[in-house]
């Protein structure tokens, strides 16, 4: 039996990092203060009969066992073949991951994106526009009195953001905890972390951008003349934005209620500029509550070495970004692409049908950890050991603070990393020697 | 690996003392030698061979500089190269994406370089960008300005605390050097606030930017440290800061250096030598600062050169980067990172027809040429805040012309003639004093010039050779040329391989990650790691075990080791 500690939560981007994980003959047997969420992720990877474990090509229509190496082949000829291959997901696996990915994109021309660009890529727009003013969670824990959560519900998406880091845990200057602080929730409906608030200011579906203006309007020291914005009344707006003023150090939290509903990037551009004009009068940051455990690394990871944070296009030869036009819907949409590797998501359970319509005509592969919608369309499946779990990596929690994913448990046998799988199709994209002889499997 | 003997060339190799003697250097195994038997020659003849440059505040690699690659996509549709067989897709111009950033400082003829402001909090992040930086030897200044255990230890007096802090936190976070940035300011900001002056205390610490200067120099030279403090002072870019730069220059009076070099670098220097009482009567107060770096021992600076233009600012000065957004409107990032700092970043134009930015220009020239040593005198332009690092050769061209000073200066707006010396200078520097400001003097300053930096019998070999011909080129008059070459290296080798060839990469190579590893008494490390336990438990918001940086982050890790024991 092993225990070890200060284990990360490969879930969601709240990555906790004060797991503890008890292993008997390589299974998970007991979880200690993860969520509901993240122990179950954990768990999971000790059953095999829902787990990818051979690699499958499909032959005849019907997708059949092969070994590892007609796999890769596969995949990599698949990729080679195609004029405008679109590499898509990632956001559910490691940087060094990201990083072989990025090598694969330019090497072959094609299109590279992740989830961004179904969650926070309006945010990613409106940051190009009016900049992020922000902080990492432990500043929120020490210093914040005033938290906000704005369409977005952490109790159900992120269960121990709220312990962790905003309205519950103590800080060096809120040595009280939740008695120091307060907690507002503005939402189309009262949440379950609505129910736990100070207060909650209900929006109309669609209006939240109006309702961010007249909190600017109030908060510049202009007079609000409607009787109600948004479906809130004036004398509610008027005290939020008074209360907004007057905090020590205040927290806009904002989830997808606000990226996707009507208005996206100008909702969210509108309200890093409320929390611009708030900085005139104390200290105020925002922050976006990403989903995915590493859907911000991948975000680094492509600015880095590619100068943009998604949807970027090298077919060029050099990276061309242009949201609308390089994003993996519309690349789909458009049937520009006539290939797909789909690692680590599974957008056929969540992309628009016509998307998923070009999907199913174009031969594509698909890397993921256990069987999905998207696997079971693929051409190629390639089963891939767990992130956090079975191999080491990097990931970048919503704060962009990195931390180094550990492992606990060896994957099932034959099962490579993600970073190992795409090198071994980069090698073979390149006509290099296949590096099987280094090892047939990570044992 | 074969030898290479570069054969002819007029060297300057100022830590040698070598002022453009006709020589033949030789490289075996990665290192200089005194002679080697099977060797490619590479006739340098009527060119310069210098030492490989050492860049040694760049804002190279991490968060702020992704930050600002994602504020400003447009930067990246700027300065574009297609991937080839053997160099990757890049672009970018104020922020380049990491592997143009090695491939443009190897162009220039720079082998290695410090990435100026890692938050300990997000090294991992840094290192992640250093180890996709190629071509370059490669180390981080870490910020400790406005650290909580350091700002607690210094107020109770726990100087040896503090030294045994500093010593686990570079270890933990693979850091180099202790970089102080706004003292005190970092942490006033996370209320919104900023400290004006150096006795302004810091809300709730009860410390004032003074001390906590003052007590990581101290620190510092108890360790002995291989590089000396370096400090980005208050008040940086404001009207009239000149005299808080005067008043901090004195702090480490009377401080003896555990080691040949200076105990303060005064970090671009330029936004902090300005005079004036607003931005209507702005001035240049260089003189003043040049006087004063002239008349003090233990202080030598870094330029950070303004070339008008558009970039991106960032630093870790976060009240800075708010009250430069206000003042220009433009979008602008923040950050602020629990316990440690808090960076922030906004683009900014230096305009040629601004009355600011001309003098911003002028008093960067007017430092290096004011202060008479140039060992005391570092060309950066604190990229990308003055200016992105390739404009080097520009300021070179400056500095050896004052001809292209007069040209440049009917250009730009009369403030720079009316409101600064600039005009009245007729000094011109040599390759000798070039060659001193761009990798020697560096050298020395990071206390690495046993390996680097010269040209001497076990230097690494790293060389840069330029197709200038000293004796045929009067650069007071070509001064167009001496821009253009020193823009593209004939050859840059690095460790002893050629990496590039008349301005074009030929191999790409990875260099090395130095960090320091200092040992402290066990007694001493038994109580500061109580400590840090006791923090990190409460005030983190990660678990104090996946705090520190592994190895396997770093490109051939390279640890500086220091004995500091005696500590107690």
């Amino acid at each position: 039996m092993q225990r070890y500690t200060d284990v990360i939560c490969s879930f969601c981007g709240t990555l906790c990092d004060d797991i503890e994980v008890v292993v008997e003959d390589n299974k998970i047997v007991d979880v200690k203060h993860a969520c509901r969420i993240g122990t179950a992720k954990f768990l999971a990877s000790n059953d095999y009969e829902h787990r990818l474990l051979k690699p499958m090509v499909r032959k005849n229509g019907k997708l059949v066992e092969v070994s590892l190496d007609e796999a890769i082949e596969e995949a990599a000829r698949i990729l080679k073949d195609a004029t405008k291959p679109l590499l898509y997901g990632w956001s559910s696996t490691s940087c060094e991951a990201h990083s072989v990915g990025v090598e694969l994109a330019e090497e072959l021309g094609g299109v590279i994106d992740n989830t961004t660009t179904v969650c926070h890529g309006p945010s990613v727009l409106a940051i190009h526009d009016a900049g992020y003013i922000s902080c990492t969670l432990g500043e929120v824990k020490n210093r914040a009195d005033l938290i906000i959560y704005w369409g977005a519900n952490p109790m159900h998406g992120h269960p121990r953001h709220l312990s962790r880091y905003s309205i519950f845990p103590r800080g060096y200057f809120r040595e009280r905890g939740q008695q120091d602080r307060e907690l507002i929730v503005i939402d189309v409906r009262k949440t379950d972390t609505a129910k736990i608030a100070n207060k909650f200011i209900k929006v109309n579906y669609g209006e939240d951008y109006e309702l961010i203006s007249a909190l600017r309007k109030v908060v510049n020291g202009g007079e609000l003349r409607e009787e109600s914005v948004a479906g809130v009344p004036r004398e509610e707006i008027i005290a939020l934005a008074e209360k907004m003023k007057n905090a020590q150090f205040g927290v806009l939290f904002f989830g997808m209620g606000l990226t996707q509903s009507y208005g996206r990037h100008r909702n969210i551009d509108n309200a890093i500029n409320l929390v611009r004009d708030l900085n005139a009068h104390t200290k105020f940051v925002i922050m976006a509550m990403r989903g995915h455990y590493n859907v911000t690394g991948f975000n680094e990871v492509l600015s880095w070495q590619a100068g943009f944070p998604y949807a970027v296009d090298f077919g060029r030869g050099y990276a061309w970004y242009n949201p609308g036009e390089t994003t993996a819907n519309d690349v789909l949409q458009r049937g520009e692409c006539d290939a797909a590797l789909i690692i680590a998501s599974d957008p056929v359970s969540h992309f628009p049908r016509k998307s998923i319509e070009h999907l199913a005509r174009i031969p594509f592969i698909a890397i993921d950890i256990h069987p999905t919608p998207t696997t079971q369309l693929a051409d190629v499946v390639i089963p891939s050991a767990i992130a956090g779990i079975e191999v080491e990596g990097t990931a970048y929690r919503m704060d962009a603070v990195p931390l180094r994913l550990r492992k606990v448990k060896e994957p099932p046998e034959g099962v490579l990393s993600d970073v190992e799988i795409l090198r071994r199709i980069l090698a073979r994209v390149r006509g290099e020697e296949a590096l099987t002889a280094k090892a047939e499997v990570a044992k | 690996m074969s030898g290479l003997i570069l054969k002819n060339g007029y060297v300057y190799d100022p830590l040698n003392g070598i002022k453009g003697e006709k020589m033949d250097i030789c490289i075996e195994n990665g290192k200089i030698v005194e002679e080697v038997s099977d060797a490619k020659v590479i006739d340098c003849s009527g060119k310069v061979v210098m030492p490989g440059g050492v860049e040694i505040h760049s804002h190279l690699a991490g968060g702020k500089v992704n930050v600002g690659r994602m504020l400003r996509p447009e930067d990246h549709l700027k300065n574009v190269y297609p991937k080839t067989k053997l160099t990757r897709a890049a672009n970018g111009y104020s922020t380049p994406s990491t592997f143009l950033t090695g491939y443009l400082y190897a162009k220039l003829g720079y082998t290695t370089a410090f990435t100026a402001a890692l938050p300990p909090l997000m090294a991992r992040h840094t290192h992640e960008e250093l180890h996709d930086i190629p071509m370059l030897d490669k180390g981080a200044l870490t910020l400790m300005g406005n650290n909580w255990f350091i700002m607690r230890y210094l107020k109770r007096g726990d100087v040896e605390l503090a030294a045994a802090f500093v010593a686990w936190l570079l270890k933990a976070v693979k850091g180099y050097a202790i970089k102080v940035v706004n003292p005190g300011g970092g942490e006033a900001w996370g209320w919104g606030r900023d400290v004006r002056s150096l006795d302004d205390p810091v809300p709730h610490f009860d410390i004032t930017p003074r001390e906590i200067i003052s007590g990581l120099v101290k620190v510092n030279e108890m360790l002995a440290l291989p590089h000396s403090i370096h400090l980005h002072a208050n008040n940086l870019g404001r009207v009239g800061n000149f005299a808080t730069t005067l008043e901090t220059m004195q702090v480490p009076n009377g401080t003896k250096p555990a080691r040949e070099r200076q105990v303060l670098q005064l970090t671009h220097a330029q936004f902090h030598s300005y005079g004036g009482d607003s931005w209507k009567n702005f001035a240049s107060e260089a003189e003043s600062i040049a006087k004063a770096v002239n008349s003090n021992e233990n202080v030598i600076i870094d330029i950070g050169q303004v070339v008008f233009g558009d970039t991106t600012t960032m630093t870790a000065d976060g009240p800075m980067e708010y009250y430069l957004s206000s003042l220009t409107g433009l979008k602008w990032a923040n950050k602020n990172i629990e316990l440690e700092t808090s960076p922030g970043v906004t683009p900014f134009v230096y305009s040629k027809r601004s009355p600011v930015s001309a003098v911003q220009w002028a008093v960067g020239l007017e430092l290096a040429l004011h202060i008479n040593d140039a060992w005391k005198v570092l060309l950066t332009t604190d990229h990308p805040n003055g200016a992105p690092f390739f404009k080097y050769p520009t300021i070179i061209a400056w500095l050896m012309s004052s001809k292209y000073r007069e040209e440049t200066m009917k250009e730009v707006h009369s403030a720079a003639q009316k409101n600064t010396t600039l005009a009245t200078i007729d000094r011109e520097y040599d390759f000798y004093e070039i060659a001193t400001i761009t990798r020697a003097g560096q050298a020395k300053s990071l206390g690495i010039q046993e390996t680097k930096g010269h040209l001497g019998v076990g230097a690494d070999a790293d060389v840069a050779v330029y197709d200038i011909n000293p004796e045929e080129i009067d650069p007071s008059r070509d001064y167009k040329l001496i821009e253009e070459k020193f823009a593209r290296t004939s050859y840059t080798i690095k460790g002893g391989e050629i990496v590039v060839k008349d301005g074009e990469i030929v191999k790409v190579v990875q260099g090395k990650t130095l960090y320091i590893d200092a040992r402290v008494d066990e007694s001493l490390e038994r109580e500061v790691m109580r400590d840090i336990d006791y923090y990190f438990k409460r005030f983190y918001s990660v678990n104090l075990a996946n705090y520190p940086v592994q190895e396997v982050y770093l490109t051939n890790p390279t640890p500086v080791q220091i004995d500091a024991t005696n500590v107690r």
